[in-house]
């Protein structure tokens, strides 16, 4: 190949595939390089994707995307002790127009790539980027093996921990700004899912598990319903569970097992584990001269504590920065300056307000207590509630009996919560 | 469902390439007292075998927390060859 690209996109995720439609629609000459032998083929995720920057860019695309199932069910269960609670949230206008959808990303990140290469864009799967062209200090191509390819601009969508952005020194990635994921697809028959979650037609649900799951580690647990499977997982900072000296793997494993699990995968078969690592509260600079990035290589993803997101924000930024693109083309400036036009855009747009609305969310979220005292203290006022043995109690007593000796610090992570998310 | 670590890669579908594109500097595990690498991999990859580290890259879900965790920098992380490594058929 010795053809030179108007930009080379380097990872045919959600963010290089946004970046890439967006770009070839406009008419520009792009080449996506992916190291999988197919898009998706290195990617993973919890399993829901939030619908409005996709639906921005290919309005109803849930009518031919290979979607799974619209979520109208959110769940929470906090566990603690040999008890736990669960709130249960339906609401049928998170159905239409959808709010957000369970997908799975080997099918559904080649339909998207599919689609750029649909409006005309170049896709080579099987290549790794090993390095970048420079020009007196500006990145001008990419080098995969002993081919050269040169472009006016690199953007760099090559995922969580990117690579790209460590070369071009854009970021330093610190183990405490990551955390670990770890999944596996459980198949089970359409109907007994239906059934075990509640949910009719298309409607899906979102499990999230707090509290003895991690073993007092940051993080969670997650359910996911896919058509005729479901995505089962755990989440946890990566630095703090080297600290509590537990194998990684052993927490999906036993994750199995808690009763409020077993009893929704029971009789289901795993079909695949796999693990990736989530840049929950990390960042990078956004460009340099020649070269963007987006998606989770700019660590791009926000968890409020209520919703986790990454792949919105990964194709909203794609966007962004295939308009970028176009501007420094119109200017004929492809330097550091010519391209700032991108933050610019994430700022104006929800990518950048959300990752400053929620600032301080990964710091709240690190917080143990939330994962032991909190989860525990109420199944423990739940249990004293229910637990009928003798004289009862009224409500308020049973709370202040329970909190004992723990308001403040209750009061300071309450205020705590308020800041963060 | 309650499936050890080696049955769950026997679930994950592999490219393997005989490049190593993981090279651990055994030299510095020998120094190191924590050896958190034994629980950090989710993919378990990472044995003590005689009082050693020892590394196989076959079967690395390719995450790359190593790189990110190991205490003594002794991991160089690539990723594999293009085309080659794991496959997610799901993901």
């Amino acid at each position: 190949m010795s053809e030179k690209f108007d930009a080379i996109i380097v990872g045919a995720g959600p963010a290089g595939s946004a970046a890439a439609y967006s770009l070839a629609k406009m008419g520009f000459n792009v080449l996506i390089v992916e190291r999988g032998k197919y898009p998706g083929a290195k990617n993973v995720m919890g399993g829901r994707m939030y619908a409005y920057a996709l639906d921005r860019l290919i309005p109803e695309f849930w009518k031919e995307a290979p979607v799974e199932r619209k979520v109208t069910h959110e769940r929470l269960t906090l566990q603690g002790g040999k008890a736990s609670l669960t709130l249960d949230f339906m609401d049928e206008e998170l159905l239409e127009p959808p709010n957000s959808f369970t997908i799975l990303r080997a099918e559904f990140d080649q339909w998207f790539a599919g689609k750029a290469v649909e409006a005309g864009a170049a896709l080579v799967p099987g290549i790794r980027v090993d390095d970048l062209i420079r020009e007196n200090s500006r990145i001008t191509g990419i080098v995969a093996g002993t081919d050269k390819i040169e472009a006016n601009v690199v953007i760099a969508s090559d995922g969580a921990a990117s690579l790209l952005a460590e070369k071009a020194g854009l970021r330093k990635s610190d183990v405490k700004q990551f955390a670990l994921g770890m999944k596996e697809i459980i198949e089970l028959p359409q109907k007994t899912i239906e059934e075990r979650f509640n949910l009719a037609g298309t409607e899906g649900a979102a499990q999230l598990f707090v509290g003895r799951c991690t073993k007092g580690i940051p993080g969670g647990g997650f359910i996911y319903t896919n058509t005729s499977s479901l995505s089962v997982g755990i989440v946890v900072y990566i630095d703090r569970l080297i600290g509590k000296k537990i194998e990684a793997h052993e927490i999906i494993r036993e994750f199995n097992t808690n009763p409020e699990v077993a009893k929704l995968i029971e009789g289901g078969k795993i079909l695949e584990y796999s693990a990736h690592v989530i840049p929950e509260a990390s960042g990078s600079e956004l460009f340099t001269d020649g070269m963007l990035i987006a998606g989770d290589a700019a660590g791009l993803v926000v968890n409020s504590g209520v919703t986790l997101r990454g792949m919105d924000m990964a194709i909203a930024s794609g966007v962004a920065a295939a308009k970028a693109v176009k501007n420094a083309f119109e200017k004929n400036d492809f330097s550091k300056k010519g391209l700032s036009y991108y933050e610019e855009l994430l700022k104006r747009d929800f990518v950048l307000q959300d990752k400053e609305t929620f600032k301080r969310a990964p710091e709240f979220l690190q917080n143990e207590r939330l994962y032991t005292l909190y989860p525990e203290f109420v199944c423990r006022l739940f249990h004293r509630l229910t637990l009928v043995n003798g004289p009862k109690k009224k409500v308020f007593d049973e709370l202040l009996e329970e909190t004992k000796g723990k308001r403040t610090q209750m009061f300071l992570d309450m205020l705590r919560a308020l800041r963060a998310v | 469902m309650n499936i050890s670590i080696e049955e769950r890669l026997g679930l994950v579908s592999f490219e393997v390439d005989k490049e190593r594109h993981i090279k651990v500097n055994t030299d510095l595990c020998s120094e190191c007292d924590e050896k958190t690498c034994l629980y950090f991999c989710p993919a378990k990859r990472f044995t003590l075998e005689n009082g050693k580290i020892k590394h196989d890259h076959e079967g690395c879900l390719e995450c790359r927390t190593c790189k990110l965790a190991c205490p003594k920098g002794a991991v160089d992380f690539n990723y594999p060859r293009g085309g080659y490594g794991v496959y997610y058929k799901y993901g």
